[in-house]
Parts: structure tokens; C-alpha cells; sequence
């Protein structure tokens, strides 16, 4: 990609002049590459840092919807964190949302998707088209709807309690008695779609000669998936997990919907936890430092996986 | 050239579309005002709310009351009218204000000082000093002219009471009465939820006050001391909790799923009037509820429903307690014209509408000429019984910490009913979270 710019400029600048670039030259060039992008830098600025940097401030302010400091929020320094992190609330939050990551995105969405992306490649037309529509539909559905469906299925009355007592079974009433094993599994219903295109359009890219001489040599499908398949794909492996984790660290809307964070706080990760703390309980300070920490932890979320799944040169 | 002139039109689009979009996102010209209440569940408010603009813009030609109901359950309500009221292009001019929320919302400068419009308003006489109360802020100025208030009580279903073997009417002595009462009908009708009492974060502050206030004001304990510090420990607080897992852990009352769904308090009349709901705790306004423009219409309720006096916790002088709050018009400060506002205020609260609103609504009125207008207190006959609690009621401590406290009382609450934690824990998490939310230690006593 470089070098195709670079030859694309030298060819432009040698048509017009002919001379070699000096210094000055490549420094106004380099300006001139720039320009182009300065939109797009100010957009991120604006619409990303500046909240960014603002959610930063806030959470070391005592800002809030109403009372005194509605009017006069004032810096706090380290008060919102220093109660954060001595409230088991907030503690168990962490761990319920790490929970909900590890299940529902990391092993739920990405192995269900790398199965059914391998699945659908050795399966028939036919039943491919129709898994992979359905599948793809609960992808396609927007959110609150799909949180509906959820809801509708887990709910005490709901369509899974319905199929039991057919069997005759009953029950409970799963929001209830396991709400994130409900959320978990509903996200995983959500978003394996995207793991799914993902890792078919990887699969994909495996030569397949690799594959066809590993099979004479007598490797079996587990130990293909394992010594060609998985490493080949390493790099698609890195982006979805990188990118499922960041996505299912900030769902909201379907645990709000299915479970509101409950009963009491049995399913309450950090998104809803801020919520509630921001517009539930008027504290904007204290939520947006849980913002803060979600931040992070989505940070050290990435650096995992860039540092884990390193490509080497190849 | 011509592509130059094309991004052109494209920017000069934008650009005066974003404008546009400024400009009407402020909704309020010089002669628009904008009137900012909740409009959920029954059409009592929107009716009430309809009446007054169609009113004022015939009174006062030129301006418009624009109305702007919010679709919300109470605790979104709230948020969504602090929401609205931190940016000026959004703040409405004309607020339908909670009282527990006047002296925050003062705090926070949502609100502007009404005292120089009263003075020369001459209806104002009409408003008894205790009920002027309720709109003052901590800084003693007027900030909301109330509308009525309310008491709360028994509403008990006589059919479900009388087939469980309960002589009706009905009258608990003690708590222990009323969990009797609902043990018999747990036993002779199992479809049937024997008891509602409001708890846990789904219903907000219904929960709070209709449910965990009128326990603990009914023991020898209150939130607030008489010198306005808050109480941590105190045996009522826990008292009231164990009344709470009682009624839910023993399977007395509506699941705890059903009970912290925000719809909930929307549900329990129409259960009432199916039979499916025996004992609720609930406010004077309930009635409106079954009247034509309510949720859950229900044309014979006054032959089947009966109403009997909280008990105290185990029958100690007065012998039964209630609590009252009650709604306010407020003026939003950021208000382009606030003659206007006023305008719109006085007349929404002038003798004839304040009627209206007492009858429709069910509210008690706070207007002296309303109280004992004839037209009110023939329209129900429950306004003898709820108007009668008023001299045992008592009212919520009146601090801009409130709110806050509040919410802590809600996540005391739906821990004990989940089960989650015992009452004596779930006291000890809210005792501990008492300081952040008053302000300091300096503001609590442990009993």
C-alpha cells in the first residue's frame, strides 16, 4: 500500500518538475497528504476525544442531575473512584461483566461462530441457506426488538417454558432465577452472526491444497482444525475476539430490557450499573467514572489480544 | 465548476438544516410556552393538561401553550424532566413537580423563585400555610404552587376478603393483623395475590413511600430526627424490612419479579377489579384509576372495594399513620417569558380548575374553596375517608438529600424481597451508603 502511494506521488512530482524532491519538498508533501485527512481528524476530535477527554473531567467532578451540585459541580479528585472501589456493588459488577464478556463473546459467540462457519462449509446448500438465514436474522434485527424476542422467550410465561411443559417440564422463571446465564445466552444468540461471516470469509482464504496434503498425511479433521485452520486464520481470530469483547462490554440495551440489571443486582454489569447511578440516582460523576473503568477495561481487553496473537513475519 | 456549486448548496442545506434543527429544539419563541408533566397509564393528566392550554390560548391571544407530555413511568419522569432541564434550548417553562423533588431541583437553579407573582395574586389566600410548605426550598423562597396532595391507606377487595372467611369492613390493628389477613387468603384462594406493597427499584419512589414510609412511620422510628438528622440503625428501619421479606419471601405477596416491573403500579387496579388482588397499599388517587379516562375502568368499584387505616406496627397511639405528598406547578429559570409561565400556572390553579383537577384526578385539594366545595366532596366517596387521614399523616423529610436517600431505601428493599440479603444486612449496606448521600456524618445519628 506504501510503496503504491509513493511510486503514484514520485511519478506526479516527476511529470510536473523532474527533479529529485528536496526537504522541503517532502515536508510540503507530507503536509499535502495531510490536508485530505484534517476533516476526519477534527470529526474524531470533536465527536470522539472531546467526550472522551469530558467523561475523563466528569468523573473527577461531583456533577449531578439535580441538588446543589447540578449548578455547581466542583472537582472531587479521587472521590468517585475511591467510593467505586470500596462498594461490593461496583465490585461485583466487574465481575459480572467480565462474566458476561468471557461467556457470551469470548467462548459463546466465537467458538459457536468458528463451529458453524467450519459446519456450513462441509454442509449441503440447502441447509446451509437456511441455518445461516437464521442465524443472520438475529444479527439483522435491531436491538431492543431483539431484546424483546428475548424476553418473550426467557420470561416466566414465555415461549421456552411453553415448549417444556409440552414435554411436560416446567420451567422456572429463568430472568429471574438465572438471570446472566438468560443474558448470556441471548447475547450469544445475538451476535454470533458476526463471528460467523467472519470466520467463513477467513476459512475461506486457507488454501486449499494445504489442507487436501495434510489430510493425506493422515491428519484428522480435529488435528487439521488445529495445526492449519486455527493458525491460519490467527490474525481473524485476534480482530473478532478484539471486536466481539469491545462490542459486548458496552451492551446495554438487552440486559436493560430482559432484566433491568436485576432482581436486585444479580445481573447488573457495568453499563447498566452506570446507568443507574447516572440517570437513576442523578450521581453524572459517579456514573461516568464507571465509564471510565469500563474504558480501561476495554483497554486491556485489546492490548491482550494484539500482545497474544502478534503476527509474527510472515 | 459546476460540481463547486453543487457542495455549495449541499453545505448551505446542511448548515441550514442544523440551524433549523437549533431553533426548534428551543420549541419556545417569545410567545410559545412549554408545559412539561408525565402523561402515563390513565388520560386523567392529559385531559386536565389539554383543558388549561385550550383555556390560555383563548385568554391570552398571541401566545401558545405548547404541551409536552412525558411518556414515562414515574422514576423515568423524573430523569427525563432533569434531562430537559439542564440545557436551555430543552428546559421547559411550565413543570408538573413532584414535592420531594422542589428543594433539589431549587438546589440544582432549575426552578424560579415564584414569591413576587404571589403577592399579587389573589387567589393565594386560599392556599393554607402547610401547604405552602410543600413548594419552598431550602433557601425559604416559593418555587412550586401545589396542585393537592394525597394520603395513602388499606385498599382492600371485600369478595376476596369475605371468601377467605374475613368479616368485612375491615379495619388491621397491627401489622400482624394485616399478615394474618393475608395468610387466610394465601389458603383459600390460591390464584388470588393476598397483599401488594410497593418495593424494590421498579416502582421508584411508589416504592418508597407508599410502601417502606408507611411501614416505618408506623414504628417508633422515622428517616429524620426531630432536629432533621438521619436516623442509621434504628430497630423500626429493620422492623420495616422483615414486614417486607415477610410479605415476600412467605409467598404473601406478588412475585418479586411482577413487583419490580416499572408497569407495576399501573397493574394493581386493574388486578383489584378482577378479583386477582385482595389487600394494596396505595394512595388516595387509586379510584381514578376506574373512573372512564383511567387504566383499568371499572364502574362498580365502590360496592367492592373497601378502604381501612394503616396500623401502626403493633397498634401504638394514634393507632394508624399515613403519608402525603402531592404535586406542584413549578416555573422552569430558563423561562424566555415568564409572564407567560405565571399566567399559565395561575389559571391551571384558579378555583374552577383546581376543582377539575380534584375530581378527575383524585387528588385532595389544597385550595381552602375547592376542599369544601359541595362538587368535590360529593364526586367520590372516598374523599371523607382520605381527606380524614390528613390530621394522623406525616410528610418526608423535606432536605434536597432526600432523593438520594430515597434510592437507597429502593435498593434496601428489593434486596430483602429478592432475597438476597437479610434485612439486618440490607440495613447495614444502607447505613453505610446514609453519609455519601446526606451529605457527611456530621448529618446522621445511629439509634
Amino acid at each position: 500500500m506504501t510503496s503504491l502511494t509513493r511510486t503514484a506521488v514520485a511519478t506526479s512530482t516527476t511529470g510536473r518538475g523532474g527533479a529529485t524532491p528536496s526537504r522541503p519538498h517532502r515536508a510540503r508533501r507530507a503536509l499535502g497528504r495531510t490536508i485530505p485527512l484534517i476533516p476526519a481528524i477534527v470529526m474524531v476530535a470533536i465527536f470522539l476525544l472531546g467526550p472522551v477527554i469530558e467523561a475523563f473531567y466528569g468523573s473527577f467532578t461531583n456533577m449531578a442531575l439535580t441538588g446543589a451540585a447540578a449548578q455547581n459541580t466542583t472537582f472531587v479528585g479521587f472521590q468517585n473512584y475511591v467510593q467505586l472501589f470500596q462498594s461490593p456493588d461496583f465490585l461485583q459488577s466487574v465481575w459480572l461483566t467480565i462474566l458476561f464478556v468471557v461467556g457470551s463473546a469470548i467462548i459463546g459467540q466465537n467458538v459457536l461462530g468458528l463451529a458453524l462457519a467450519m459446519l456450513m462449509r462441509a454442509g449441503n446448500k440447502v441447509l446451509t441457506g437456511v441455518v445461516g438465514t437464521l442465524v443472520i436474522t438475529a444479527w439483522v434485527v435491531p436491538e431492543v426488538v431483539g431484546a424483546f424476542c428475548a424476553y418473550a422467550f426467557f420470561n416466566g410465561g414465555g415461549t421456552l417454558n411453553a415448549v417444556l411443559s409440552i414435554v411436560g417440564l416446567k420451567g422456572p422463571d429463568w430472568l429471574y432465577v438465572l438471570p446472566m446465564v438468560s443474558v448470556i445466552l441471548a447475547n450469544v444468540w445475538r451476535g454470533t452472526a458476526f463471528s460467523m461471516m467472519v470466520y467463513s470469509a477467513a476459512i475461506t482464504e486457507v488454501p486449499e491444497e494445504i489442507t487436501e496434503s495434510a489430510e493425506l498425511d493422515g491428519a484428522s479433521g480435529w488435528k487439521r482444525l488445529i495445526y492449519i485452520t486455527i493458525p491460519m486464520i490467527r490474525r481473524s481470530i485476534s480482530t473478532n475476539l478484539m471486536l466481539t469483547t469491545l462490542q459486548t462490554l458496552s451492551v446495554f440495551g438487552l440486559i436493560y430490557i430482559m432484566t433491568a440489571g436485576g432482581p436486585g443486582t444479580a445481573s447488573s454489569t457495568l453499563p447498566v450499573l452506570a446507568y443507574q447511578e447516572a440517570f437513576k440516582f442523578s450521581q453524572l460523576g459517579l456514573g461516568t467514572a464507571i465509564a471510565v473503568v469500563m474504558l480501561i477495561i476495554g483497554a486491556v481487553f485489546s492490548v491482550i489480544y494484539i500482545r497474544a496473537l502478534k503476527p509474527e513475519v510472515d | 465548476m459546476k460540481k463547486r456549486i453543487i457542495a455549495a448548496i449541499a453545505v448551505g442545506v446542511v448548515a441550514a438544516a442544523a440551524l433549523t434543527g437549533c431553533s426548534s429544539g428551543g420549541g419556545s419563541g417569545s410567545k410559545t410556552i412549554t408545559i412539561a408533566y408525565e402523561s402515563y397509564g390513565g388520560k386523567q393528566m392529559q385531559n386536565y393538561m389539554s383543558r388549561i392550554a385550550k383555556q390560555f390560548d383563548k385568554k391570552y391571544p398571541g401566545y401558545t401553550a405548547k404541551l409536552v407530555p412525558i411518556q414515562a413511568a414515574e422514576n423515568d419522569y423524573y430523569t427525563k424532566l432533569a434531562l430537559m432541564n439542564k440545557s436551555g434550548a430543552t428546559a421547559p417553562d411550565v413543570l408538573y413537580e413532584d414535592t420531594f423533588l422542589i428543594k433539589s431541583d431549587a438546589a440544582a437553579g432549575y426552578l424560579a423563585p415564584l414569591d413576587n407573582n404571589v403577592k399579587k395574586w389573589s387567589d393565594w389566600s386560599q392556599f393554607p400555610a402547610n401547604s405552602r410548605q410543600a413548594g419552598e426550598g431550602a433557601d425559604g423562597k416559593l418555587y412550586g404552587i401545589p396542585m393537592g396532595t394525597d394520603t395513602r391507606a388499606l385498599w382492600y377487595n371485600k369478595d376476596v376478603l369475605k371468601k377467605a372467611g374475613i368479616s368485612v369492613p375491615w379495619q388491621p390493628k397491627t401489622w400482624n393483623d394485616i399478615l394474618d389477613a393475608a395468610k387466610k387468603i394465601k389458603a383459600a384462594e390460591p390464584g388470588v395475590i393476598p397483599m401488594n406493597v410497593y418495593s424494590g427499584k421498579g416502582t421508584g419512589e411508589g416504592s418508597t413511600m407508599q410502601g417502606f414510609e408507611m411501614l416505618l412511620y408506623g414504628t417508633q422510628n422515622q428517616l429524620t430526627t426531630s432536629s432533621g438528622k438521619w436516623v442509621a440503625g434504628s430497630t423500626g428501619f429493620k422492623d420495616s424490612l422483615q414486614f417486607i421479606h415477610n410479605l415476600y419471601q412467605g409467598g404473601l405477596g406478588p412475585t418479586a419479579q411482577q413487583a419490580l416491573d416499572p408497569n407495576w403500579g399501573n397493574q394493581t387496579p386493574a388486578l383489584l377489579s378482577q378479583n386477582k388482588l385482595g389487600i394494596s397499599l396505595d394512595g388516595s388517587w387509586v379510584s381514578s384509576s376506574w373512573g372512564t379516562a383511567g387504566v383499568a375502568p371499572w364502574s362498580n368499584w365502590n360496592s367492592v372495594m373497601g378502604q381501612a387505616k394503616m396500623p401502626t406496627q403493633d397498634g401504638a397511639a394514634p393507632g394508624a399513620t399515613s403519608m402525603s405528598g402531592g404535586w406542584t406547578l413549578a416555573m422552569g429559570s430558563k423561562s424566555k417569558n415568564p409572564t407567560a409561565a405565571w399566567n399559565f400556572i395561575s389559571l391551571a390553579l384558579n378555583k374552577d380548575n383546581s376543582l377539575y383537577y380534584a375530581t378527575s384526578n383524585q387528588n385532595i385539594p389544597v385550595r381552602t374553596d375547592v376542599a369544601s366545595d359541595p362538587t368535590y366532596v360529593k364526586s367520590n366517596p372516598t374523599n371523607a375517608f382520605f381527606a380524614g387521614l390528613v390530621k394522623i399523616t406525616n410528610f418526608r423529610p423535606a432536605t434536597s438529600s432526600y432523593p438520594a436517600v430515597s434510592n437507597n431505601i429502593q435498593v434496601a428493599m428489593e434486596s430483602v424481597m429478592t432475597g438476597q440479603q437479610t434485612p439486618a444486612a440490607a440495613q447495614k449496606v444502607f447505613d453505610q451508603a446514609l453519609p455519601q448521600a446526606v451529605g457527611g456524618t456530621k448529618n446522621v445519628v445511629t439509634k
